[in-house]
Parts: structure tokens; sequence; C-alpha cells
């Protein structure tokens, strides 16, 4: 064997001899270790950031122009109702990256190491959620700058809008368990995809995300008035233009917690399972 | 305590598969064990089970005296795994990778960084520190992988397939790593299809197959239970191989062993001296031999009278282990 890839003796010596190990890494610091992995990934893989970004862009300016004259009378009147919702649906959509995440992280044989390390086996869950918060501040802020941009006015002023992106994120922070569940699940990641977007597109577009609930037939109007984004929608255009109900902000930090108290517990039994 | 890992009569199933049935094993501390068999044998089920990513379910398992099952925290703090795809984040770089295991397993930053440079000077990794293990190549993913289970040095390593995939020279660099984490006290199971690599770096081995031990001792131990001296010819044209194989029938009864390169025909022989009486009737009979040797048997052949079938079927990536991950 001569190799000059070869490491030699000398370099090598000692550094394969046992080091005593350091106390095992507390549920927080790994947790942190994570997140800062999830935050890595999106430095050297930035194409992650482009559906968080283009697609808001592409919805707010696609509806707002199409439809804004037809639904509202002008634009400019039609994204006032319009841009609250379009954060909401962002936000909703692209939780389902989540469960992508962590179902590649499965399939590439990562969280066999993850799950032989000695560290608090809910660390990776947690630390990927926190990258993905991070992600949908990202694309909040975003929508935000461009609805400013193309004269969406909020009334609630500053504290509304970030009122309202904090509860969206806590929604999307719920509803991301949902994903880790079946990312969990199914075999590969377009297979999440594909079973969450069965959920997603009914659960947005039967909401008053772009149209108002009274421009609905009865029968549609009883099931969309009980959709969780349909509160969740009214609360966000509530904070942003300072008229919120508390009804609907409450409705959605119940929804939230429902589904987390549901879908966590599953979702970690699910993670320590050996596959 | 003298042994790393034993195992008593595990047993796993998937559904109505028996991946493993009932399965012994005792590894001293401190030394390379091998664990050889076809693909869908039951290799990567037992490290899985060892390395505590899978509970068995039935029979015992301890690691360094703790039971992998009840004690999977500590045996967590002992061993390391390399499973049977680089399991490494390919999005980040080799060294974000090392400080990312390093800080996992409670380094500080600074310790991290500074592990992470040691390491990947030792592996020769240090141009590659800052590209994306994506764009490394076979060789450097297996060794970035590897290097990611020697952060902390283990106690116990497991290897799974540590070179399928490999060209001969990646190949030598893993077994010399090998080679030297046993030599500085680390106790190492791999797994592997090859019995060259068992053969080279393993003091004792167990043959598994169908979930089964099928055979366990050194590789003078499993050669020898096939019979202690064995004739190789090779032949010039593979058309004479049926041929040659019933004259050497007629000359030594019974012996002959089974091969799967179609040029080749091997026989166990009583003593030396028979080379001669085969080499000439097949003389006689006009059979073109390129090449002949006496010795001990291969490995490929041990495993051939073991199980009945060729120790290599198809390299394939997506065997039944792959299947019932």
């Amino acid at each position: 064997m001569s190799t000059d890839a070869l490491p030699s003796v000398d370099r090598t010596h000692g550094l394969l001899k046992g080091h005593p190990r350091p106390r095992p890494a507390s549920a927080l610091s790994s947790v942190a270790t994570l997140a800062w992995r999830a935050m890595l990934k999106i430095k050297h893989v930035p194409f992650q950031l482009f559906d968080v970004t283009v697609m808001p862009i592409m919805f707010t300016l696609l509806f707002t122009y199409i439809f804004g004259g037809a639904l509202a009378g002008t634009p400019r009147e039609y994204i006032q109702y319009l841009l609250p919702g379009v954060l909401v649906q962002t936000i909703i959509f692209i939780t389902v990256y989540t469960g992508m995440g962590l179902n590649t992280d499965i399939n590439k044989g990562l969280y066999d190491r993850f799950r032989s390390l000695p560290m608090w086996q809910g660390s990776p869950v947690f630390g990927a959620l926190a990258g993905d918060v991070f992600r949908y501040s990202v694309a909040s802020t975003l929508i935000i700058v461009m609805g400013l941009i193309l004269g969406f006015r909020p009334e609630g002023g500053v504290l509304g809008v970030l009122l309202a992106v904090a509860l969206v994120l806590t929604f999307g922070f719920a509803l991301s368990w949902l994903w880790i569940i079946v990312g969990m699940l199914v075999k590969t990641p377009e297979s999440v995809m594909t079973t969450s977007f069965v959920l997603l597109m009914p659960l947005t577009f039967a909401s008053n995300i772009f149209v108002d609930l009274s421009t609905m037939p009865d029968w549609l109007r009883a099931i969309v008035g009980h959709n969780p984004v349909t509160y969740l929608a009214n609360a966000s255009r509530g904070l942003m233009h300072g008229r919120a109900q508390a009804s609907d902000v409450v409705w959605v930090l119940i929804a939230s917690a429902a589904i987390v108290l549901v879908s966590a517990p599953i979702a970690l039994r699910l993670y320590r399972k050996e596959r | 305590m003298t042994h790393a890992i034993e195992t008593h009569a595990l047993v796993k199933s998937f559904g109505a598969t028996r991946a493993l049935d009932g399965v012994d094993l005792r590894i001293r501390r401190g030394s390379v064990y091998g664990l050889l068999g076809p693909n869908g044998a039951g290799k990567t089920t037992t490290v899985r089970i060892l390395s505590t990513l899978r509970k068995p379910d039935a029979g015992t398992a301890t690691v360094l005296g703790h039971d992998v099952v009840r004690e999977a925290k500590l045996v967590r703090q002992k061993v390391s795994l390399t499973g049977q795809y680089a399991s490494v984040d390919e999005d980040l770089t080799g060294q974000e990778n090392l400080v990312l295991v390093a800080r996992l397993l409670g380094f500080s930053w600074t310790q991290a960084r500074a592990r992470a440079t040691e390491l990947l000077e030792a592996f020769d990794l240090t141009d590659a520190a800052r590209r994306q293990v994506s764009t490394y190549s076979g060789g450097m993913r297996r060794r970035i992988d590897i290097a990611a289970s020697l952060v902390a040095i283990p106690e116990v390593l497991f290897l799974d397939e540590p070179t399928t995939g490999l060209d001969p020279r990646a190949r030598n660099e893993v077994w010399d790593l090998v080679r030297r984490i046993a030599a500085e006290g680390t106790t190492v199971l791999l797994t592997t299809q090859y019995l060259d690599e068992a053969d080279r770096l393993a003091e004792r081995m167990a043959v598994i197959d169908h979930g089964r031990v099928i055979a366990e001792g050194t590789s003078r131990d499993l050669k020898a239970s096939v019979g202690s001296n064995a004739l190789h010819l090779r032949l010039a044209r593979a058309d004479q191989r049926a041929l040659a194989q019933e004259l050497i029938t007629r000359v030594l009864g019974d012996g002959l062993l089974p091969s799967t390169d179609p040029t080749e025909v091997a026989a166990r022989l009583g003593d030396t001296g028979q080379a001669v009486e085969v080499l000439g009737a097949l003389a006689a009979g006009r059979i073109d031999v390129a090449e002949f040797s006496v010795g001990t048997p291969s490995l490929d052949e041990v495993f051939l009278a073991l199980t009945g079938k060729p120790a290599e079927p198809v390299a394939s990536t997506n065997g039944t282990e792959k299947a019932t991950r």
C-alpha cells in the first residue's frame, strides 16, 4: 500500500487514542447546535430560500393585479385585504419543508448518526424547527416589504404587523409538527410534498384568504367559516389593520396548541422508535 | 470483562422475514472482528441492534457490559457507528460536519473546531475542509464519515460495509485506517461482503447467512474446516471446464469445490501428491491449464461450501437489508 493520500503514521499518532469524552451536551446545547446546522444549510444552499421568496412575490403580484380590480375595485384596495392572507398562505405552504427535510435526513442515513449519539433524542426535530422558524421569518419580512412597495398600508402600524407575523409563525410552528409525522411515515421527500398538499390546497383555498366569506354560497360559507385558516387570516388582517377580534386570535392560539399537543408527542415517539 | 460485545440468541423479524434467527457472538476487546455474509444475511441488522438503533425481538446483547436496550444511553456514549451510506450532511462542508458532531458530543465550540482541524489533517482532508461534502469523491466521503465517528474515540467502532463502492486505492486507505484505529485499542466490528477484506483485517470472523452464524473462528479455522489442501486450476478455455471437472472427479473420487469463476476449477486434496495425478489426467485429456496452485482453500470456497451459494451475489446496493431498514 503506497498512496500519497494516506495519512502518515506521524500525523495520526495519538489522534486515534481514546481521549476522555466530554460530558454529553445538554438538550439546549444540542438543539442550538442543530439550529446552527439548519442556518448553515441555508447559507450553503440558498436555493432553499427560493420558494420561500419567489412564491409569495408571485402570488401577491398575480392576485393583486389580476383579481384586484374585479374583487375590490382597484388593486390598491385589494392588497389591503389580500396581503395579510398571502402571508398566511405562504407560511402554511412552506411548513411542508420541515417534513421534507426530516425525511431527507432519514433517507441519507444522517439520522442514524444522530440517533447513535448520546444526546437528547428530540434535539434534531427541535433544531430543524428552529431553522424553519427562521425561514418563515425571512418569508414574512419579504412579503411585508413587498406589500409596502405595492401600496399596502397597515392601519395597525408596526406593532400590529409584528403581532400578526408572530401569530402566523405560531400557527406555522404548530403545523410543522404534522409534517414531521408525515415525514417519518412516508418513504420519500416527494411523498411528503404530495401527501401534505392534498391537505393544504383545500385548507388554504377554502378559506377567506383571497375573497370575503360574504361572496360565497351558504353551504360553502359554513365550511369555510369553520376552517382554522379563515380564523388565522381574519386575525392576521385584523391585527395588521388595528381592528382584530379577540375571538379570532384566541381560536388560532387554541388551534395551534391543540395541534402541538396532539402531534408533538406522536412525532417524538415515532422519531425515537426504530426504523 | 474480557468481551467488548456479547450477544445471546438475538432474534429480529421484519414482518414475515426473520432477519436474525438466534445470533450468538463474542468479540474480544481490542480486536477487529468481521461479520461476513451476502446481502440480506443479517449483518446490518446486527450492527443496528448493537449500536442501539434497533431493539431485538428476543435475546440479549451487551456492549462493554451494558445492555443495548436497557442501557442504550451508556452504550451510545462509548460507541460510534459508520453506516452503509455516508452519514454526514452533504450540504455542509467537511469541517462543519466534524464541528457539528463534536458539539453534539459535548465539546465546546473551541474544542470542537480544534478537534475538527486535527482530524481533517489526519485524514488528509485539509484542502477539502471548506468544500461541501456533496463535492467529495467516494473515498473522501468515506474518510469524512469515519472521521466523524472518531471525533471522540469510541471504545467500540461499528463499520457497516466500510469499503462497498470504493475503488481499490480508496479501499486500501480505509483498510489502513481500520488497522490504525484498532492498534490504538478500539474494538472494531466490521461487516463486509468481501471475504478478502475480512481475511486482511479481522482476527476472527463470523460467517452469517439467513440470520444465523454458520461458522465462526479465525480465517485459518474457517479455511481448515473445508479441508486443509486445495488445488486451484485456471483453465485457458471456459468451455473445457465441465470436462476438466469430470476428469478430476475420476481421479479424486469426490472433493470438487464450488467456484463462481467459469474458468476456475478447485478441488480438495487428500494429500498434495494427488495434484500430480490430477495434472497428468488433465494433460492426457488435452485440457489447457493456464495456471495451477496448491494451498489452503480461499474464503470464497469456504463460503460456497458453507452456504451453497456464491459469497458475492450481484453486489447490488439494493439488497434486502436495505429494504428492511
